[in-house]
């Protein structure tokens, strides 16, 4: 049932449309071009209580166009990347670049910059799944957590497998494509009790089938984590430590990285302008990229300019040593670029670690965070406050489920304030962090 | 705006049908091939979309953009079970494969026929038009840059101005099994202000913008720019001056308009079918009884005309509709689509809605209301002896098992005896909706519906939204400040 993917033909294909838009734009009097275009496949099913519910076949691609008409941009993007729809995706560009104004900022990355080593960065695993193996690996990842007691019911579990093509060319003659995977599995159950219903997920996901947990451990950790919610109060209202687990630190740097991006900066929209230099975390706390590491999430040699990419250092031994910017972003600064066009690609922390339960320990009294919902993160002030649900904390141990309250403070203080990190690190995306320990927020709950 | 049925289905055809060399007839045995052994409903959904993208920066328009999109995507159910695939292209043999494909969920069972053709027409809630040809690309630019003009002349304070202008020109098909078959146009533009104010190096930001289903020149005959240029000031500055958000349980008083955002979370989400039917909201098995206070009264409603949430038809080819969800405060009704409604027994209202061709179909709110009360706002903000009057959100999130939702405020005001007193820092606010609903205890005369800017998430799918409400006072919610 599965259709059939053959990358390197398709990436074949894509080279050859890419190559045939920036002629077409040279052609039609673009003075430069740059062309990303992207194929993906993949498969995905869900089960319900012990039922097949959803098996979806995903096929997409698209092909974006930018065109520079002198210092003049213009940008046109389709879902159809064959030839007539690449015609009227150039022709568009170009008469859009004959409507907008002068930017002195525009164009492409500089020449030199151009990615020259383009390594295999062992990121593409293809998984030979039929539907029907799908479906068994999702019932019983599923069954896994449902048999457990206490659990109420099943709010599904979820097998997806994917693979795709990219291609970035530009009219500086640079042409980079990569092949990449991405497979994972997850499972959201319910239990209940006289409180009311509860409901938690665990997932895994991986660029090679044979680094995801096996379904019985995502089962099982996901009952483990929606039990343990059950019989939630409200912890007290004041000012107290709190412990943001692995993926919600992983948030935080997320928070760190939107502020000392280039497109924040130029706009002034960050709390973190004109700030390189300055001590932002302990001494003891470092934070890299390394693009380049092999079968990792985000790995790629070049970035959304076409530029090299390189090992960074955003923060050394606590101070702002970088920031993320692109070529644009770069020349809009007057600096050079990161090769960060696309983003991070791949943070990891360098820090002296310790265990979960150190941290619990030195925290005495406050809130471990495993939930926060909403968007209440201000990039401009770095004022933060958001909905929260984790676990009580009192004499340096978990003492009960706590959940409806918030979690308030600055980014520039919860940095500043970090006081620890754990070694229960998530490996699972492209930000590798444990847990991090804030010295104090404001805690609002009954 | 009665635009004649038939020609609304030629202009489908001719845009989504005629170029892959079909005609509405050939879908017939294309959804022959979505209704194998086992299937008890199939529907194919064709689409054709064109964005367009204006933003100005720094004064000027350095970036617009330009996006073409379509597709056909095949759904075949079977009991609970649902089969799923798409193509971007829409010929006959793509209609074949992904028909094959999304059928083979279930491999026996009798085949069914489909059902003859029942063309559907529903109300027309907007013109079916193209939003996106009635400005000129130099009006296009000359509405940004009046923003621009009139945000930067505001206030001195002003540093940063930037402005997009974003319309979509949106055709769509639907043809089931069950005979239905049925077409939209739907435009859709919305316009943005966001400014960066710095004085005395603090820096804040305020941003203001709307827009619903109609053309891109109602934009500027409406004097957007210079309105919404003129809040986006106004809300920067009133933040300039914001103190630290108290921390605790205050009571809060929502201002009318988007602050309905409220309900969206708090109850929309827990009351749309597919959660409902699985027994995963906490509003589940409730219909009948009481969860809100007396007086609420929330309603979804698809047949506002020319809303931002607005359906004529949904996503399934059923007419939008009038939607009573708590009637003074009792649970009446829920969202449904074909395949929840057929599965719990009820019938469709109207809510199927995807993101696009590649997306599945899921119960959606479309415009969520509550209705008007009987209070005057002032007496509202009277009764409050120390709490939160919250003007505007950014946005918003629900667990809808446990019923906690959270939205942030982006504008709100110290109330103190009775007063409105110091704007404070943006908070979040956090509550169990079920409750909340039960702490509505003065609902204002005074109701009103946003100005166009909702997205509605769900399961990774984006869907333009609205919302709206009167002035209204909950006696008591959590706030996320910092203040002690």
């Amino acid at each position: 049932m599965t259709q059939a993917f053959d990358a390197a033909a398709q990436q074949a294909l894509l080279e050859s449309r890419g190559q045939m838009a920036l002629e077409l734009a040279r052609r039609l009097g673009a003075d430069a071009c740059e062309v990303g275009a992207s194929v993906d496949q993949g498969v995905g099913v869900s089960v319900r209580e012990g039922e097949v519910e959803t098996v979806e076949l995903s096929r997409d691609q698209g092909i974006a166009v930018t065109v520079y008409v002198g210092r003049r941009k213009g940008s046109a993007s389709s879902t159809d990347a064959g030839e007539a729809s690449i015609r009227a995706v150039v022709e568009k560009a170009i008469s859009i670049a004959c409507h907008t104004g002068e930017d002195p900022a525009s164009g492409l990355a500089d020449a030199q910059l151009m990615a020259r080593e383009l390594p295999d960065l062992d990121v593409h695993h293809p998984w030979d799944l039929t539907t029907d193996q799908a479906i068994e690996l999702a019932l019983a990842c599923e069954s896994a957590g449902r048999c457990r007691p206490g659990i109420m019911s099943s709010d599904g579990a979820s097998l997806s497998s994917g693979e795709g093509v990219r291609v970035y060319a530009n009219s500086h003659g640079f042409l980079g494509s990569q092949r990449g995977s991405r497979h994972s599995l997850s499972c959201m159950l319910i239990a209940q009790d006289e409180g009311g219903m509860q409901r938690d997920y665990d997932y895994t996901s991986a660029r090679h089938p044979r680094d995801l947990l096996t379904p019985e451990q995502v089962g099982e950790s996901a009952a483990e984590r929606t039990l343990r919610r059950l019989g939630a109060g409200r912890p007290a209202t004041g000012r107290m430590p709190v412990l943001f687990d692995p993926t919600l630190a992983g948030g935080l740097v997320g928070s760190l990285m939107g502020a000392i991006a280039g497109g924040a900066l130029y706009r002034q929209a960050s709390f973190l302008c004109d700030r390189l230099g300055d001590a932002l975390f302990p001494e003891w706390f470092s934070l890299q990229e390394r693009p380049m590491e092999r079968g990792a999430m985000a790995s790629s040699p070049f970035d959304g300019d076409g530029v090299q990419t390189r090992d960074n250092v955003f923060i050394e031994k606590g101070r702002l040593a970088s920031y993320m910017l692109s070529a644009y972003s770069a020349r809009r600064l007057g600096m050079q670029t990161t090769a960060n066009a696309g983003g991070a690609r791949n943070l990891r922390i360098d820090a002296p670690l310790a265990t979960r339960d150190e941290l619990i320990a030195r925290m005495e009294r406050g809130v471990l965070v495993t939930e926060l919902m909403g968007q209440g993160v201000n990039a401009v002030t770095g004022d933060y406050s958001r909905g929260a649900a984790g676990f009580w904390v009192e004499d340096g141990r978990i003492q009960h489920p706590v959940e409806e309250f918030t979690i308030a403070g600055n980014l520039e203080a919860m940095f500043r304030g970090l006081s620890g990190v754990g070694s229960d690190t998530d490996t699972r995306g492209s930000i590798h962090t444990g847990s991090w320990l804030i010295d104090e927020m404001t805690v609002a709950g009954s | 705006m009665t635009a004649s049925r038939p020609s609304l289905l030629d202009e489908a055809e001719s845009v989504l049908l005629t170029p892959g060399g079909l005609t509405l007839d050939d879908l017939d045995l294309g959804l022959g091939h979505a209704l194998g052994p086992g299937i008890d409903y199939a529907d194919l959904y064709f689409q054709r979309s064109w964005h367009e993208g204006w933003v100005l920066e720094d004064g000027e328009v350095k970036e617009a953009s330009y996006n073409i999109d379509g597709g056909v995507g095949v759904r075949s159910l079977s009991g609970e079970k649902t089969g799923f695939a798409y193509s971007n292209q829409i010929t006959a043999d793509a209609l074949a494969e992904t028909g094959r494909t999304a059928s083979g969920i279930v491999r026996s069972g009798s085949g069914l026929a489909v059902a003859p053709r029942v063309v559907v027409q529903g109300e027309a809630r907007y013109g079916g038009v193209d939003p996106l040809t009635g400005l000129s690309a130099e009006e296009k630019i000359a509405l940004l840059k009046e923003a621009d003009r009139v945000a930067r002349a505001a206030d001195p304070a002003v540093s940063q101005v930037s402005a997009s202008l974003t319309g979509v020109h949106e055709v769509v098909l639907v043809r089931a099994s069950d005979g239905t078959l049925a077409a939209d146009i739907r435009p859709l533009v919305r316009f943005n202000v966001s400014v960066i104010v710095v004085r005395n190096g603090r820096r804040e930001r305020g941003s203001a913008g709307g827009g619903g289903r109609y053309p891109m020149a109602r934009l500027r005959d409406e004097g957007v720019a210079e309105r919404f240029a003129k809040e986006a000031v106004r809300q920067a500055l009133v933040n300039l001056e914001a103190i630290d958000a108290p921390a605790g349980q205050l009571p809060v008083v929502l201002a009318p308009g988007w602050p309905g955002i409220l309900l969206h979370e708090a109850v929309g989400h827990g009351l749309e079918g597919d959660f409902n039917r699985k027994g995963s909201s906490a509003f589940a098995g409730r219909m009948g009884q009481r969860v809100a206070a007396k007086g609420v009264t929330v309603v979804d409603d698809a047949t506002l005309v020319d809303r931002r949430g607005s359906m004529t038809i949904d996503d399934e080819g059923t007419p939008g509709q009038y939607t009573p969800l708590i009637e003074d405060g009792i649970l009446t009704g829920y969202m449904q689509d074909k395949l929840n409604a057929r599965l719990m027994g009820m019938a469709p209202t109207g809510n199927a809605r995807r993101e696009s061709f590649a997306h599945l179909p899921m119960p959606r709110m479309t415009n969520t209301v509550m209705l008007a009360g009987q209070h005057d706002p002032a007496d509202i903000l009277r009764s409050v002896k120390r709490g939160l009057y919250a003007v505007s959100f950014g946005g918003g999130q629900v667990d809808i098992t446990s019923g906690k939702f959270v939205f942030s405020a982006s504008e709100a005001y110290l109330v103190e005896d009775g007063r409105i007193t110091a704007p404070v820092k943006g908070a979040t606010l956090i509550g169990n909706g079920p409750e909340a609903m039960g702490r509505v205890s003065m609902i204002g005369h005074d109701m009103e519906l946003d100005t166009g800017i909702g997205v509605c998430g769900k399961e990774g799918q984006g869907v333009p939204v609205g919302v709206g409400q009167p002035t209204l006072k909950l006696d008591e919610l959590t706030v996320g400040g910092t203040a002690s």
